[in-house]
């Protein structure tokens, strides 16, 4: 403020916002031309003779917020401001934040409004203080800049004149004023000028000036940025803010259905000017009211229709990607259709617009897909799979003595997966389509989860097929996949037999007993015995689990050679358990096994050993789906759009005209002197120095002809164009 | 002139725009308007309303483009006949790309990418060595390397814009969906300014300059297409299916282009600013280009790209009232754009109100490209959003 104090108010509220040096070419200040600003020496008018103020509070504060450094400054800060809500991700579900920060940052972080920076009351302000001091500024120059657009300047000394880069002097003797200012009036109009003539006595001022709507351009600008801050501000979320504050209205926060949603959430139509909701429909349903999603809560917003959701489809390409998102909808309204619902089709960039409401295809997901599934028990030697059925979004209760009470969450039904191409060159863009899968979660009595993501068909990788079966704790975490070898019948059916095996003791035991005739039949009981705990060790905690007993009872020196021992002995058992599998399903196991029988035991070795971390106790296969789609509309009503739109018309326009249009002034000054008539002629352009340079001098060339004399003064009227001082620059 | 001067001064006169139209500029329109005609008796059945009308517009705006400045016309005839050649190489077999010699080494897409990518860092080389050597040879060769490489690389992309149609008809849709051809459309567009701004002040000086950011560009384009092979067409995902992408994008970069060339002759000054200091006869002093040229031109480039950059993300905000429910929606892409807007805001304030020149305004410039490549490049490598389709 120190630095506004102590400055008289002597600024014309023209020269404050003069744009470019009107002297222009810089390539003239280089030649060591002093900057002129002629704006200021000519201007004589009204505001220069305006008496001093005082500083009022008034004054003070519109000088504070119509100062130039103040509009730069918030510039600035509102470009600092908004990046913030770009790094951090807005309107995230807040459980994800206290992940990502801990409990005592997230609430610091949630004080300040990080979660939604761009409906804080701090960058509201922000914004506010840009559109006052836009404001202030358009108030403070709008009625120079008309007077300037409106009026002539009539009234200018002869000194300013001469001191202009573009202006000629002419001594014309033995001629009539009139007769030479009607030539100038008719040049002036024949370059397109519009002009004024004052006869001041001892001379006569004409005044030309072409190209004002240059100076609309400022003004369009300026009022631009005020209407879209209106609009915008109309759209935001100001309303809401405003109701909750009045306590009319208050977020839920609880996990309800829009019916159950108490009134103090629940906004009528018509009731705040601006929203955009979201709702989603399985294909059949209708509703007719969508959610607004607000901090951890949401509010339900009621239509004054209802849309009905028929079908939903997604086109892929040949590729997989997908092509297109399509809703047939029906929107029901007795009031406005009656008994004829409007048939309408959605895709993205093609919204139904319907009384002003805007609806839109935004997301899609499962709307409840009937799902039939076989659990294969993995910890028991039961080999039958129990078969059930569910649906998408159902939880199913599974029982038995070795599951506990688990509850089985279905929570989606993908019928594609286009992923990246696994086995993908590095920086190869290769997609591959999945297949169906179905996600779940298992839920303990405790309350906890782990999720899991099936395939539904086998997955080719390396050249042999596997089931794919992803397993993860926690949300943010990457899936770890379970690859299950697929048999000859493209089924996982042989290795869960294998599995069985293992956890059948009794025909372990059998399977393993050494032959009756057999030699050292004491080390053949011991050796028998230790097989058997090593399978029993291997199915409880895999490879691991052999180590570490190893490690346990194995003095250090010598567990490298018991660990290498351990797990042949392993190895040789399972394969024999393997063999028995294989002759059960009729294999010549003869001979030699093959080298598929052998890279499949491999393989299931592998899914083996990670079967203790995979935590289910079956293996859910999907065998049958009967999908049912929900598409995710987004409605919207934008009551400041129009205003907005208004804004952006301004903008354009201002924009062009500000940097693409010129203003220009002539004056011819003359007085009759000695029998001989003074011409004075002088010009300026507030853009584009060069073209006006170059007009101005086939104006003096066409006026010097037309009089037949030669220019007194030419030295600083010199009409070069700069692209020819430039030259020498190469 | 179609009017005498005589006529002219004895009617006080300043020819009006249709006196001053000339032979050439007729035939120059009956051309453009001959090629468009072809064009929309092709293909008009399968557009809609919306592109008739971008087409129609493009036939006006490259009228006036050829008139305004007449080296256009010869850019627009030289991609012309280099396109339609490949597309008549072409007919509707794409495999020929593999097989046919002109296709295979000249004009398929990235046949014609890779020309341009060579020809643009010839042409930065020859620049400098012109304006070391003052050689005014070796200035128009750079100069004609210059305007070859966009040739190129403009016939690359209406032949991959054919291409993509050939690859399928769903598939097919111009060539500005993703970052690989964006870039491409960046350094055409960054080059054409240059050029147009080396004419119109008749100096070669700032071609070193401008053609190091088209280098840059350059070597990303070719770490892209062969480090992370980026440079196959890809069909569109639905998001993008619009008619707004035609303009939106194009606009988008006639800004970015600008401030980067804006930036680049920020170095330029900036340079010559301090050699100047330190000896003001030395060589570099001697050749570099004059701080008040490279002002000016700043200047010129910083408005133009902002223009362009408010027409552009407004009709970025038209779209997004059509394709993600509302025209404003704070997503990264946006609120980045926002930001450059409001940096050149303040720099054209600083600038117009204030009379800024000198040192700092060209620090701002070159600071601003770098605010500039974080919402075109950075937004999309490190933030996640709506505008997921640029990514890396």
């Amino acid at each position: 403020m120190g630095r506004l104090s102590g400055r008289p108010f002597l600024r014309p509220a023209l020269t404050v916002y003069h744009p470019e040096p009107v002297n222009g070419a810089p390539l003239i200040v280089s030649k060591g031309r002093p900057h002129l600003t002629p704006a200021n020496s000519f201007v004589n008018e009204t505001t220069l003779g305006k008496p001093l103020r005082q500083h009022t509070l008034g004054w003070v504060l519109l000088e504070f917020f119509g100062s130039m450094n103040l509009a730069i400054t918030l510039l600035v800060v509102v470009a600092v401001a908004s990046i913030i809500g770009t790094v951090l991700q807005q309107n995230q579900p807040y459980p994800d934040y206290i992940l990502k920060f801990g409990p005592f940052w997230f609430t610091v972080f949630n004080q300040i409004g990080l979660y939604d920076v761009y409906s804080t009351g701090w960058f509201i302000a922000i914004l506010a203080f840009l559109i006052l001091s836009t404001s202030v500024c358009l108030y403070r120059q709008a009625p120079g800049i008309w007077r300037e657009m409106t009026r002539f300047r009539t009234s200018v000394q002869i000194d300013s004149l001469r001191g202009f880069p573009q202006q000629a002097e002419w001594r014309l003797p033995d001629r009539d004023s009139e007769v030479v200012q009607a030539d100038i009036t008719r040049a002036f109009r024949g370059f397109g000028y519009r002009w004024r003539v004052q006869d001041h006595g001892d001379h006569q001022i004409v005044a030309a000036t072409k190209g004002r709507y240059n100076r609309l351009g400022y003004l369009f600008t300026h009022a631009a940025i005020i209407v879209i801050g209106i609009g915008g501000l109309l759209d935001g979320n100001l309303w809401i803010k405003l109701k909750e504050w009045r306590g009319e209205l208050a977020i839920e926060t609880r996990d309800l259905s829009a019916r159950e949603t108490p009134p103090i959430s629940r906004l009528a139509p018509g009731t705040i000017p601006a929203f955009r909701g979201n709702v989603r429909l399985p294909e059949g349903a209708t509703a007719n009211f969508v959610f607004l999603r607000l901090r951890d809560g949401f509010l339900v917003q009621e239509l004054p229709f209802a849309i009905e959701l028929k079908t939903f489809q997604v086109a892929y390409y040949d590729t997989g990607q997908p092509k297109s998102y399509t809703s047939e909808v029906l929107i029901h309204d007795q009031e406005h259709l009656g008994d004829q619902p409007l048939a309408a089709t959605i895709r993205v960039n093609h919204p139904l617009v319907y009384r002003g409401y805007a609806i839109y295809q935004s997301d899609f997901g499962d709307g409840g897909s009937k799902l039939e599934m076989k659990a294969w028990p993995l910890a028991t030697a039961r080999l039958e799979p129990v078969e059930a059925k569910g649906e998408v979004g159902g939880v199913i209760k599974v029982g038995g003595p070795t599951a506990g009470a688990l509850s089985l969450e279905l929570d989606d039904f993908r019928l594609f997966n286009l992923l990246p191409e696994p086995e993908a060159q590095p920086g190869d863009r290769k997609f591959r389509n999945f297949g169906p899968s179905i996600s779940f979660k298992l839920r303990n009595a405790a309350g906890e989860a782990r999720e899991y993501l099936n395939y539904m068909a086998p997955v080719q990788m390396g050249g042999r097929w596997f089931y794919l079966s992803g397993v993860r704790a926690r949300p943010d975490e990457a899936f770890s996949y379970l690859h299950i070898p697929v048999d000859a019948h493209n089924s996982p059916e042989r290795f869960l037999r294998f599995n069985a095996r293992l956890h059948d003791a009794s025909g372990l035991e059998k399977l393993l007993t050494p032959p009756v005739d057999g030699e050292h039949p004491d080390f053949q009981r011991d050796l028998q015995r230790v097989r058997l705990n090593l399978v029993e060790l291997f199915t409880q905690g895999g490879f691991m689990a052999i180590t570490g007993k190893a490690k346990a009872v194995v003095p250090a020196e010598r567990l490298q050679e018991a660990t290498t021992l351990y797990l042949n002995i392993l190895r040789e058992t399972l394969a024999e358990v393997f063999v028995a599998v294989l002759r059960e399903e009729g294999v010549n196991v003869e001979q030699e096994l093959g080298e598929r029988e052998n890279a499949f035991f491999n393989d299931a070795l592998s899914a083996l050993a990670a079967l203790p971390a995979y935590g289910s106790p079956f293996y859910l296969q999907l065998t049958g789906f009967q999908q049912v789609q929900a598409s995710g509309l987004q409605v919207t009503y934008s009551g400041g759009a129009t205003v907005v739109y208004t804004g952006f018309t301004l903008l354009i326009i201002g924009v062009f005209l500000m940097f693409y249009t010129s203003f220009r002034r002539l004056w011819a000054w003359l007085a009759v002197e000695d029998g001989a008539v003074r011409l004075i002629l002088a010009g300026t352009s507030n853009r584009r120095p060069v073209e006006f340079a170059r007009e101005f001098a086939a104006l003096q060339a066409a006026l010097a002809q037309r009089l037949g004399l030669p220019v007194i003064s030419p030295a600083s009227s010199s009409p070069a164009a700069p692209a020819a001082t430039l030259k020498e620059a190469h | 002139m179609a009017a005498t001067r005589e006529a002219m001064l004895e009617h006080w006169n300043q020819p009006s725009f249709w006196q001053r139209l000339t032979l050439r500029d007729g035939l120059w329109a009956l051309l453009v308007l001959a090629g468009s005609g072809t064009v929309w008796s092709l293909y008009q059945p399968y557009m809609d309303g919306y592109e008739i009308a971008i087409q129609f517009g493009a036939t006006l705006a490259l009228i006036g483009w050829g008139r305004y400045w007449p080296p256009a016309q010869g850019f627009t005839l030289a991609v012309a006949v280099l396109s339609v050649l490949a597309l008549w190489c072409y007919g509707a077999d794409y495999e020929l790309r593999k097989s046919a010699f002109l296709l295979k080494y000249v004009l398929e897409s990235q046949a014609a990418f890779m020309w341009m990518s060579a020809l643009y860092v010839l042409a930065t080389v020859t620049y400098f060595a012109a304006l070391f050597s003052r050689s005014a040879f070796i200035g128009k060769t750079a100069t004609a390397l210059t305007w070859s490489a966009t040739v190129m690389g403009m016939t690359g992309l209406l032949v991959r814009w054919r291409e993509s149609y050939l690859l399928g008809a769903d598939i097919g849709h111009i060539p500005v969906s993703n970052l690989y051809e964006v870039f491409i459309l960046f350094a055409l567009i960054t080059a054409l300014l240059y050029l147009f701004y080396e004419d119109r002040y008749r100096s070669r000086s700032m071609g070193g300059f401008a053609l190091l950011a088209i280098s840059g560009a350059v070597a990303f384009l070719l770490w892209y297409a062969f480090g992370r092979q980026a440079h196959h067409i890809q069909p569109l995902i639905p998001a993008l299916q619009s008619y707004w992408m035609k303009i939106h994008v194009p606009a988008n970069f006639i800004g970015y282009g600008a401030f980067a060339l804006a930036a680049m002759l920020g170095v330029a000054y900036l340079l010559r600013a301090r050699v100047e200091a330190r000896n003001p006869n030395g060589l570099l002093a001697r050749v570099l280009p004059p701080t008040e040229l490279l002002d000016d031109v700043m200047y010129k480039a910083i408005a133009l790209g902002f223009a362009a950059f408010t027409l552009a993300t407004i009709l970025g905000a038209l779209w997004a009232a059509e394709a993600w429910g509302g025209y404003w929606s704070w997503d990264p892409k946006e609120t980045w754009a926002l930001i450059v807007w409001l940096n050149y805001a303040a720099w054209l304030h600083l600038r117009l109100s204030k009379g800024r020149r000198g040192a700092p305004m060209a620090w701002w410039a070159v600071i601003g490209l770098f605010v500039t490549l974080f919402a075109f490049l950075g937004v999309n490598m490190f933030l996640s959003g709506l505008h997921s389709y640029g990514s890396l």
